[in-house]
């Protein structure tokens, strides 16, 4: 059962993939990997891996990775995306000033506390081991966009000391916020920055709560889950979406997927690989 | 044994009231962070720990310490030590249970602290860490107790006891080394990843330790009819010496391996708390007072007539202690954490909430230790009719 519904939705990739061309990107692609996913569902599991979703729309993957593509990297494009994540996600935004009739007493938010999802750095700050007083010109000024790497060998789940970071079978690195005792063990063991703690409760400073997705509580660690609530649903995550094709997520085990064609066919870099932690997040040159 | 406790002059009873003053306005601050979370905190995204976690390690430093009278008086029968072990003991109790403090008042979700226990993780240090430093814990007070209560009717310890003292000695160096393997296995951090940590922890475990074990034993002089013995302390001052400037020579081994490999990664920490990085300097005076009063130390320990000074030394020892303090709390976690992974300088000072609460812990270990001493002195005084 699986092995079939496998090669058919190899089939169907491949079809698609020349149908829209190999330099096609995920503003095309992610209609088509749903009708795709819905179209060849229906007959029990998506796939052979017990944690993910048994939805039949559920987008899957062996191994989940990303390809951004730097040079469609803008400023625009860069705020829509954080502003997306931060919206899916009630995420915080410490510069609102929070609502005197609903939040009384607010104390005024640290913004060295900030939590941060996907955001922007320059290059020097996103590739620090790579600094080069001869780097071109246009890197210097590029945004680079950073999240968690859903590393292959992540220290921050060999660190968590309860298990409430946890590696699914399909590579997703993701929490569970009702386990996390808050000891910050995994934001000393990420070698990326990628995790936030919660400071304090976030709700004064949610804009609009998206009743889709938990608000986490005060005392625990948060990070990117890459839009794990929205794949199960066959949704591509909420960064890709507002990316303007900058951003494509799909499967680095299957060499025919879109992120494994754009690897093919570019030069991409990853962030700190001399470690070892084998991030799932590539950046095409 | 315990009524002993109950039966103190009027100095006993201010300095208790005073150390529950301290504690119970530290703990209405802590009401607060548990009502408002660690946002009261100066820590931040970058700095994810501070003042707590640093004040954990160092103490955790000072319970390990014990062991420098344990093995001189149990494993080479070392008679002049006949007197302080319990001492030694006593203050481990009390520095893991300050330790144990430290950790839960630095959770953010205090209330599933069990869920280490319910999801045990052995590919996780803290899980190491817990088990250890519990053990340790547990033994001190066995053992501890069961001797002093021994020596008070004048009796034999139970012959069961002799295996736990031989266990609490890998104990003492496995909590410590355990402890530094929480920093030292965690890739991305240069200033921690280095395999010199834990011997490193462990010989400013040893000053520190030992050189506070000294001062208790001049209060204890003061204040009860209980004498540890010069002669004890003296050794002891020699025990600090040497762990010093073993201290001392591997954060040389350190300073060498990270400037002559010119590591940008790895330089960058040490820059910046001696000399500061891209403007920021707030540890630069701190880490120079904790060398020189390192060195000063050192110093007067080395030359027999300064070491002898009965006068001079218990300001030798706050030296030690205040250097290796700064050395291994403030120093190693700010340091650790500036510049972050991504090469960003956020500086790490704590608030005054957060020092106040830890003024609460440390006052609860000194209640602790006080009467745990106040026991074993007047038992070594009834003994000794």
């Amino acid at each position: 059962m699986n092995n079939s519904r496998k090669s058919f939705l190899k089939k169907s990739r491949r079809s698609f993939l020349k149908a829209a061309g190999i330099s096609a990107v995920a503003i095309g692609a992610a209609p088509a990997i749903k009708a795709v996913a819905v179209a060849s569902g229906g007959g029990g599991s998506a796939s052979s891996l017990p944690v993910v979703s048994p939805k039949a729309e559920a987008l899957s993957a062996k191994r989940w990775g990303m390809a951004i593509d730097t040079s469609k990297i803008t400023d625009e494009v860069v705020e829509s995306v954080v502003a997306a994540c931060r919206n899916a996600h009630n995420i915080p935004d410490f510069t609102i000033e929070p609502d005197e009739e609903k939040y009384p007493k607010t104390r005024p938010a640290k913004k060295m506390q900030e939590i941060k999802w996907i955001w922007e750095e320059h290059y020097q700050y996103a590739f620090p081991e790579m600094e080069d007083e001869f780097l071109a010109e246009k890197y210097k000024v590029l945004p680079f966009l950073v999240t968690c790497n859903h590393c292959k060998n992540a220290p921050c789940v060999q660190a968590c000391p309860t298990k409430a970071t946890f590696k699914r079978p399909d590579g997703i690195v993701i929490m569970d916020y009702h386990r996390c005792i808050g000891c910050r063990f995994c934001m000393a063991a990420c070698p990326y920055g990628s995790r936030s703690f919660n400071f304090r409760d976030a709700r004064p400073f949610i804009e609009k709560i998206n009743p889709e997705f938990p608000v986490r509580s005060k005392g625990v660690v948060e990070k990117c889950n890459l839009c794990a609530e929205r794949l199960a649903k066959g949704e591509q995550p909420a960064c890709v979406e507002a990316s303007e094709g900058a951003i494509v997520v799909g499967d680095l085990e299957d060499p025919e997927s879109e992120v494994r064609v754009l690897l093919n066919d570019n030069y991409a870099i990853r962030r700190k690989q001399e470690l070892g932690t084998e991030p799932s997040v590539y950046y095409i040159m | 044994m315990l009524e002993i406790a109950i039966k103190g002059s009027k100095k006993y009873w201010i300095w208790l009231g005073v150390l529950l003053t301290v504690m119970t306005v530290a703990f209405a601050a802590y009401i607060d962070q548990f009502m408002n979370g660690l946002m009261i905190t100066g820590m931040s995204r970058d700095v994810s720990w501070g003042f707590y976690i640093a004040n954990f390690t160092f103490l955790v430093g000072v319970a390990a310490g014990g062991v420098m009278v344990v093995i001189p008086y149990y494993i080479h029968d070392y008679e002049k030590f006949h007197r302080i072990t319990i001492l030694g003991e006593f203050l481990a109790v009390a520095s893991l249970i300050m330790c144990l403090m430290f950790i839960v008042a630095d959770l953010g979700q205090p209330t599933r602290m069990l869920n280490v226990l319910l999801y045990p993780t052995p590919n996780s240090m803290l899980f190491w860490d817990m088990c250890v430093l519990n053990g340790y814990l547990f033994l001190n007070i066995v053992i501890g107790w069961k001797v002093l209560e021994a020596e008070r009717n004048q009796v034999k310890p139970p012959k069961w006891t002799t295996p736990l003292i031989y266990l609490s000695i890998p104990f003492a160096i496995g909590i410590h080394t355990v402890t530094a393997y929480l920093y030292c296995g965690l890739p991305g951090r240069g200033f921690w990843l280095t395999a010199i940590l834990a011997p490193r922890f462990l010989a400013s475990a040893f000053a520190a330790g030992p050189s506070f074990l000294i001062l208790l034993c001049y209060l204890v002089r003061k204040f009860t009819k209980f004498d540890p013995g010069w002669e004890a302390m003296q050794t002891l001052s020699k025990i600090v010496c040497y762990a010093l400037i073993a201290n001392v020579f591997f954060f040389l081994c350190e300073v060498f391996v990270v400037f002559y490999s010119k590591i940008p990664g790895h330089m960058a920490h040490i820059e910046y708390l001696f000399f500061g990085l891209h403007g920021h300097n707030a540890l630069v005076p701190w880490m120079w007072t904790s060398m020189t009063l390192m060195f000063v130390a050192i110093g007067l320990l080395i030359v027999p007539v300064f070491r002898n000074n009965e006068t001079l030394l218990p300001f030798t020892c706050i030296m030690v202690f205040v250097g290796t303090w700064i050395d291994k709390s403030l120093g190693m976690i700010s340091g650790g954490f500036v510049p972050s992974p991504l090469h960003h300088v956020t500086e790490y000072i704590p608030t005054v909430q957060e020092v106040v609460i830890s003024l609460g812990v440390l006052a609860t270990g000194l209640l602790i230790l006080t009467v745990l001493f106040k026991l074993a002195a007047t038992v070594k005084e009834e003994v000794r009719g």
